[in-house]
């Protein structure tokens, strides 16, 4: 298990966010997360990345115990997110929010008086991660000029540029139309494979983008793990389905997220 | 290249300056130049970092009455010493200052700078024995490169040797301070200033970068500070008074923080502007805080935001 979390209780004054999750993720898998809203999905995101910290439990990444130590750490640790709503500096063009992981990564955030311009390194680490995410194009233009997608796209391309060796994404289709959805995560998933992310995990509410993509389904209720299963096993499953999914994927486009 | 070209012409202009323009004009060049270097600091906390500060006038003072002391108590008078130890004073008052100010952003951060830049103002209003009270303390003209230049008439040094002293601190600067902005490190601020949240899963250190940010502005607020003593030759509490720190922000504003040079074309003009308009009119204020207003509903970008447009609103360049 790369990433393991045993016991996860989140309390909010008398509400109980989560309630006792486990859950394992092994390097090479992509999971999902789902469940309907208020089902503590991002609650749980956000304390596997250690923004938030969890009322009881603890998160383990290769082993060693991360419970909230805050993104900070574990952003160098290995550990990547986005964010469901989209998170990019809007003053900075692509290239530059790129180089900003870049240097984060190699821990060049000291160099006071050296050229920006004249590191290689960071340019050409950059410039590749661009190349990936279809970016090449528009690397000059502020984040806050880019189409929605793009937007999402530039986060989620950040978090990579950190060459993380697993990432979790919060809704990376989320605000994004249909047809744009596939196109991002078929990006996505060239580009683990090309820069050797070990696993994912997503939140994600289109179930259609779910099956296509996951290898585990993690369903989560209540704050409470209610499967743990591959899609196939899911599908089968009438109780899970009805609960967290309302309908059978490709059923219906209407009723999407 | 324009930009630079700009740069070297507008250096060249500031260097001919006291050969053509009259000694009035040149004596104002001199408080112009401290508080460019003042600015260029400030900016790294304010258009980089994204905190604007209402305590600098506190480092400012710092660097005045470091200068001030040395000179007077210490009879240390060379102008070297006193600037690095005015920058070295300014990093060790800002460690504990900047230590619990950037864990606050925004009116909190603004709200707390202030204070402990009300602290230091009647720090320095109440030792008497050590900074003169109201009064202040002689700023005794300071030698330069070596050389004591004290048998030289006052106007002489001032548009002579201290003039291109005063030039060549500020190139230095604006040199060391473009090197930061366009670093990694300048890079890191920028992230903190669009987006903390965001800057934190990236791994860069929000509270540490906005340290080191505050520290460097406040060393460059004390050089600066230290600069503005020998054209007055006396420096007093006025300096660090909190009236004084919004006017750097001002100054800032006016210019323009979104640009490298705004606010030192924003000191240029504050300066030169109401030197005019107090010699036309006895209130100053009521029509600085009428152009304030204008600036920041029409033109939030400054003055160099007008003139040059930051980034086109079209897509790609490339």
């Amino acid at each position: 298990m790369i990433l393991e979390a045993t016991g996860l209780t989140k309390l909010y004054g008398e509400f109980c966010a989560l309630d006792g999750v486990s859950l394992g993720v092994a390097a090479g898998e992509f999971v999902s997360i789902v469940g309907p809203n208020g089902a503590g999905k991002s609650t749980l995101i956000n304390i596997l990345t250690g923004v938030t910290r969890p009322s009881a439990g603890n998160v383990r990444f290769k082993g060693r115990d991360v419970g909230g130590g805050g993104p900070v750490r574990l952003a160098r640790l290995g550990v990547a997110r986005s964010f469901q709503l989209v998170q990019i500096f809007p003053d900075l063009t692509v290239l530059e929010t790129l180089q900003a992981a870049v240097v984060a990564r190699l821990g060049r955030g000291r160099r006071l008086f050296s050229s920006l311009a004249r590191d290689r390194e960071v340019q050409e680490g950059a410039l590749e991660v661009a190349e990936l995410f279809g970016l090449g194009d528009e690397r000059h233009v502020p984040a806050r000029q880019l189409p929605q997608g793009d937007k999402k796209l530039l986060d989620v391309a950040s978090a990579f540029a950190l060459k993380p060796e697993i990432i979790l994404l919060d809704e990376p289709t989320s605000g994004v139309s249909t047809a744009d959805k596939t196109a991002i995560m078929d990006t996505l998933v060239a580009a683990s494979k090309r820069v050797g992310l070990k696993a994912i995990v997503q939140v994600e509410h289109d179930m259609d983008i779910v099956f296509a993509y996951s290898d585990r389904i993690i369903a989560l209720h209540q704050g409470k793990v209610l499967a743990n299963a591959v899609p196939a096993a899911i599908l089968a499953d009438q109780r899970v389905m009805d609960t967290v999914v309302g309908r059978r994927p490709g059923t219906s486009r209407a009723s999407a997220c | 290249m324009k930009g630079f070209l700009v740069v070297a012409l507008v250096t060249v202009a500031i260097a001919a300056a006291p050969l053509v323009a009259s000694t009035y004009h040149v004596l104002l060049m001199l408080p112009f130049m401290a508080y460019a270097v003042v600015l260029l600091g400030l900016n790294l906390l304010f258009g980089y970092t994204g905190l604007v500060s209402f305590g600098h006038a506190l480092f400012i003072g710092l660097g005045a009455y470091t200068g001030a002391f040395l000179t007077t108590h210490a009879k240390i008078r060379s102008l070297e010493v006193i600037l690095i130890a005015a920058g070295a004073l300014g990093a060790l008052v800002a460690l504990p200052v900047a230590a619990l100010c950037v864990r606050y952003v925004k009116i909190y951060f603004g709200m707390l700078t202030l204070a402990f830049g009300m602290v230091f103002y009647t720090f320095v209003l109440k030792f008497y024995r050590l900074t003169g009270g109201d009064e202040g303390t002689p700023f005794l003209r300071p030698s330069l490169l070596g050389r004591s230049l004290d048998t030289m008439p006052k106007l002489d040094y001032l548009v002579g040797p201290y003039y291109y002293y005063s030039l060549s601190v500020l190139a230095l600067a604006a040199f060391g301070m473009w090197r930061i902005v366009h670093s990694p490190f300048g890079l890191c601020l920028k992230t903190i200033r669009d987006n903390p949240t965001k800057a934190e899963t990236l791994g860069i250190g929000v509270i540490r970068y906005r340290f080191n940010a505050f520290v460097i502005s406040a060393v460059y607020a004390a050089v600066g500070g230290a600069l503005l003593g020998p054209p007055t030759g006396n420096v007093d509490p006025t300096l660090a008074y909190w009236t004084h720190s919004g006017n750097i922000v001002f100054m800032t504003l006016l210019g323009g923080f979104t640009s490298f040079f705004g606010p030192v074309v924003g000191a240029f003009v504050f300066i030169y502007l109401q030197n005019w308009v107090m010699s036309v009119v006895p209130y100053w204020r009521l029509i600085f805080g009428a152009m304030l207003a204008v600036i920041v509903i029409f033109a939030p970008d400054g003055l160099v935001g007008l003139v040059s447009r930051r980034r086109p609103a079209s897509p790609a360049r490339a």
